[in-house]
């Protein structure tokens, strides 16, 4: 699903490469956690994903989409694909639950009748049914991310990528953000989600990729992290 | 199809939305474009009026070939029929002597003095040849073909005779003419300009006010031009409504000249016909308006839209 072979991306060479020579390869319906300090490279490695970074030099395959090959003019088709969830939460703040949910459909052409079925079913996933009316500014910082969530999977992507979703919250609504991904990734959506919440880590069991210094340092299944 | 229809929809609403949303700076554009819109429109008028007023004055110039008493009546038409070849000559009026006294009597029926001077003499007035040019810079050249030896035998001393002061107050209207075309011609670019460059500003405004939009919508995989559809809308708009406003500027214009002043002409414009020529092609000008109105929306807001929607991957 995830194919990354040797990825290197350097932005300033007297600084040297931000990600060196990453190699990874994520299965479809897997969860995969990406631990690392802040500068690891966890954002960099995200951000080539979506393509809003082109790697130095390595190879990058998604759902069989090979970078490479993938014209300026397809990178939003290449994005249609992929679900993505900022720390940030990147919420339209005129637009309400709904209206900001409805917009991932509404940019790909969906019509009015199949976005007010189809909306109301992610919100219920998301646990959200009943505050469709709210503006973001209403609402708290796991609610926002909710939403984010629910925009992202609205288009039914088969791969999720959430950077940092929980660096904003609380650890209550840091858990309810964490189990919806979990939800998502029992539907059989493929979720990568990067982190540096030891906590959250720990608990979920799931496979850990440790980025240090833009290596991958360790990569193994139902680990922890220490922080470090 | 109905993908497209939807998509299509959706970036009109946003464009008529962010129309509304911008407003203060829409006003600013809007001026400057109903002012370039406005003289636009009024220099296709008042070209319009000049070459009907030029075309009336050239229509009442003739030259008039007066022909010798012992020039037969073959040979008189023989002329005409020359004449008629011409692709120089619009129109050629022959007037046998009888015809040229009529005409003369019912050209000098104030003068009677004169009028039974002539008719007393026995008919000095010769058969005449009235040869109307295709247009001005035409009578040199009819003059010549009418003073070749074989033909000017047929004709008495002071023919060929054309009203000499007419047309040089014809050719000095020309020249004013074709000066004020010409400053047309200049204001309507400079205006333009200044128009579209304006436009280009007020759209990388409202593209910099909805940065944080635009970024969510491209990393949502909205395409280049579903982004950009809503900002060539919002022009457009301008457009529409700077090309309603010119046309009832000028309307007001004719209509405050036509009850206020009483004007029928304001120096060489002829009021009543520029008037006239709006009204009956009042559908086409405002089509044509509108026409430019988005051509100059559309075109700035694409190009300001081009320079900041670019995908800059690095």
């Amino acid at each position: 699903m995830i194919l990354l072979d040797r990825v290197t991306k350097t932005y300033n060479r007297k600084l040297g490469p931000s990600l060196d020579r990453v190699s990874l390869h994520v299965e479809p319906k897997e969860f995969v956690i990406v631990v690392g300090q802040s500068g690891a490279g966890k954002t960099t490695l995200l951000r080539l994903l979506t393509r809003e970074e082109r790697p130095t030099s390595g190879k990058i395959i998604i759902g069989g989409i090979d970078y490479d090959k993938l014209k300026d003019k397809d990178i939003p088709l290449l994005r249609r694909k992929i679900g993505v969830v900022f720390q940030d939460f990147k919420l339209l703040p005129n637009k309400n639950v709904f209206e900001n949910v409805a917009f991932a459909l509404e940019i790909v052409g969906v019509s009015n009748r199949e976005i007010r079925h189809t909306v109301p079913k992610v919100l219920e996933i998301v646990n959200l049914k009943g505050k469709e009316k709210r503006m973001p500014r209403e609402l708290s910082g796991g609610e926002r991310q909710r939403v984010a969530i629910a925009r992202a999977i609205v288009r039914q992507p088969r791969i999720l990528i959430a950077d940092e979703p929980t660096g904003n919250l609380d650890p209550k609504h840091a858990w309810d953000v964490i189990k919806v991904l979990e939800k998502i990734n029992r539907y059989g959506t493929t979720v990568l989600l990067t982190t540096h919440n030891q906590d959250i880590v720990n608990k979920l069991k799931r496979r850990v990729v440790t980025i240090q210094g833009g290596k991958v340092v360790s990569d193994r299944a139902n680990a922890t992290y220490d922080g470090k | 199809m109905h993908k497209r229809f939807t998509t299509l929809g959706r970036i009109l609403h946003t464009g008529v939305l962010n129309f509304m949303r911008n407003i203060s700076l829409a006003i600013a554009a809007m001026a400057v474009m109903v002012v370039t819109l406005t003289i636009i429109l009024f220099s296709i008028i008042t070209n319009a009026t000049f070459e009907n007023t030029i075309a009336q004055i050239t229509n009442k110039i003739n030259i008039s070939v007066f022909l010798n008493d012992t020039t037969t009546d073959t040979q008189a038409k023989q002329l005409v029929a020359d004449l008629k070849k011409q692709p120089s000559v619009h129109r050629v009026v022959y007037l046998n002597k009888e015809q040229a006294l009529q005409s003369f009597i019912k050209d000098n029926k104030e003068n009677p003095a004169t009028v039974t001077a002539a008719s007393q003499t026995g008919n000095p007035i010769p058969a005449t040849i009235q040869v109307f040019p295709s247009n001005l810079n035409e009578i040199q050249h009819l003059k010549e073909y009418l003073t070749t030896p074989e033909r000017e035998k047929l004709q008495t001393p002071r023919s060929p005779s054309y009203n000499g002061k007419r047309k040089e107050a014809i050719d000095n209207i020309t020249h004013a003419t074709n000066v004020l075309r010409q400053i047309g011609a200049l204001m309507v670019a400079v205006f333009a300009v200044i128009c579209a460059l304006i436009i280009f500003n007020t759209i990388q405004m409202a593209i910099f006010n909805r940065r944080d939009e635009i970024t969510i919508m491209r990393l949502l995989g909205a395409k280049t031009s579903y982004i950009r559809g809503p900002f060539v809308v919002e022009s457009a708009i301008y457009g529409l409504l700077s090309a309603v406003l010119s046309v009832l500027i000028i309307n007001s214009a004719f209509l405050a000249s036509s009850n206020a002043l009483q004007a029928s002409s304001l120096g060489l414009l002829d009021i009543n016909y520029a008037s006239k020529y709006f009204g009956d092609h009042f559908w086409a000008l405002l089509t044509l308006q509108i026409a430019i109105g988005i051509i100059i929306g559309t075109v700035s807001s694409v190009i300001a839209t081009r320079r900041y929607l670019k995908f800059k991957t690095k």
